[in-house]
């Protein structure tokens, strides 16, 4: 048994009581068209991140306060140091509307807008200035101990094979358990893998009103396939998870629900939403990866643990995503993107438990400052759910 | 007498199938455990790493269980042996495939 639990995790405590294991400076394009700028401000000044999208213009009703909300929980991130909100200037999500709502965190904020700023050139010299100084400023910032109660970890698995039900999501559900048992918050996520295991996650809610939110988010979600008039086998189980020995979409979510461990569930979130309760917490996303993936990091969490059986490199600007294989095979055939081995449990070298206690050794490790693969590749991948048309 | 080369895991007594935790060729005859029951089983394919085979005789019709949960349903008859994957288990959720055919059976009158 490892001494995890009794170890302190080091963090950046900010303005608003929250604490960050990273210490980013994000350049936050809030429209397709200042992403560019914003990539070549993260080209001069060191320290600095930013994400790549096409989203921001000509969205209405619940899809703009979904991307709305997106962009602020990104800024929100405690992770996140500070922000230089980049806009363009005439475009429906307006960079002030996003940075009022980032002031409220206490935290640096700044707006710079291209067309105000008369162009391209000098809105990449306004916005690096910023930056230069939020980096240095950030660099001046001591870590401070912090608790496990302070903690949201996200989950998710990606590129499953018939070993994620097995190994790393049943070990990954370990984890989630003794976070949660510490206090912290542990965030369940990816609507769609859940569809044909929701009775399991129903018996497990705290109350009727979130048990009935289960059933009204599965229920959503697969209404949609089924309005598309498809079988959803055509898109997931994906061609990889069915080679993978994966037969349909309730057999992935049986494995996929393993992550969520066995303590109750205490709500139901909307996508992007940051969590009102510890312990498990279930947010509402689809299955696809990296949606997935941004929904939790604008939900706060600070680290993700990912579980694959087919390998994947996805990471994010903000949040360390710690890589966990199913089966030894792609551990080592991935090895520089997968960073740690749950493939022992199917061999019969290592149980569940221990596998959990290694996993749980490596978020402190992260916390404390090393980096994932994902992080040390620059997969700064970032995707939102968008749940209406483009106008 | 079993050759011990390969792994299979059957996770729950009210599963049919369980699943090979190596390549194991056609042919080969395996034991399964499961809460204390012995199955043995001759694969009637050749299974790869991952897939699942069934170890008791699964009706057309009947639902297929693993983890002692319902993962989909036979389309045909599954003898003990054979692989089991999308060309014999049909999930059920997430079929707007089979509102498509109703709608269409409806509309030709057939």
């Amino acid at each position: 048994m490892s001494n995890n639990k009794k170890q302190k995790l080091m963090g950046y405590r900010r303005p608003n009581g929250e604490v960050g294991i990273r210490n980013h400076v994000l350049i936050l394009p809030t429209i397709t068209c200042s992403t560019q700028t914003a990539q070549r401000i993260t080209e001069l000044v060191d320290g600095t991140v930013t994400f790549i999208h096409q989203h921001g213009c000509a969205q209405v009703g619940e899809d703009y306060d979904q991307t709305f909300r997106t962009y602020v929980g990104m800024g929100s991130n405690p992770n996140v140091y500070g922000v230089v909100v980049l806009g363009l200037g005439c475009e429906t999500h307006q960079a002030r509307s996003v940075a009022e709502e980032l002031k409220k965190t206490g935290k640096p904020v700044e707006v710079v807008s291209i067309q105000d700023n008369g162009g391209t050139l000098s809105t990449i010299a306004e916005g690096a200035k910023i930056a230069v100084k939020m980096v240095q400023d950030a660099s001046a910032q001591q870590k401070e101990p912090f608790d496990f109660s302070e903690l949201i970890i996200g989950t998710e698995c990606g590129g499953s094979d018939a070993c994620s039900g097995l190994s790393a999501n049943p070990a990954v559900g370990r984890v989630s358990d003794k976070i949660v048992d510490l206090g912290g918050t542990a965030i369940l996520a990816e609507t769609t893998e859940l569809i044909g295991a929701e009775h399991l996650l129903a018996e497990r809610a705290v109350n009727d009103q979130v048990s009935k939110r289960v059933y009204e988010v599965i229920n959503a979600m697969e209404d949609r396939a089924i309005k598309a008039g498809v079988d959803i086998r055509t898109g997931n189980p994906s061609p990889g998870n069915i080679k993978g020995g994966l037969s349909s979409l309730e057999e992935k979510s049986l494995g996929a629900a393993t992550k969520a461990g066995t303590r109750p569930l205490q709500e139901l979130i909307n996508y992007a939403e940051k969590p009102s309760k510890k312990g498990l917490v279930w947010m509402d996303t689809p299955g696809q990866d990296i949606e997935q993936l941004t929904g939790m990091a604008a939900g706060g969490a600070q680290v993700i643990l990912f579980t694959s059986g087919r390998g994947t490199p996805t990471g994010s600007p903000i949040v360390p995503v710690l890589k966990i294989a199913t089966n030894t095979g792609i551990y080592e055939k991935m090895s520089e993107n997968m960073d740690i081995n749950a493939g022992t449990i199917i061999e019969g070298k290592e149980t569940v438990d221990s596998v959990s206690d290694r996993i749980l050794d490596e978020i402190v490790a992260t916390c404390s400052g090393k980096k994932s693969k994902a992080e040390i590749l620059k997969q700064h991948d970032f995707g939102i759910w968008r749940i209406g048309p483009t106008f | 007498m079993t050759n011990k080369n390969y792994k299979t895991v059957m996770m729950n007594s009210k599963d049919k199938v369980a699943v090979a935790l190596t390549k194991i060729e056609k042919g080969t005859t395996v034991e399964v455990n499961c809460e204390n029951q012995l199955f043995a089983v001759t694969l009637m394919d050749e299974l790869e790493f991952g897939h699942k085979f069934a170890v008791l005789p699964i009706k057309r019709g009947e639902d297929i269980l693993k983890y002692g949960e319902v993962i989909g349903v036979a389309n045909r008859d599954i003898s003990p042996g054979e692989h089991v994957h999308i060309h014999n288990l049909d999930g059920k959720r997430g079929r707007g495939d089979k509102l498509v055919k109703q709608q269409e059976t409806k509309i030709n009158g057939v």
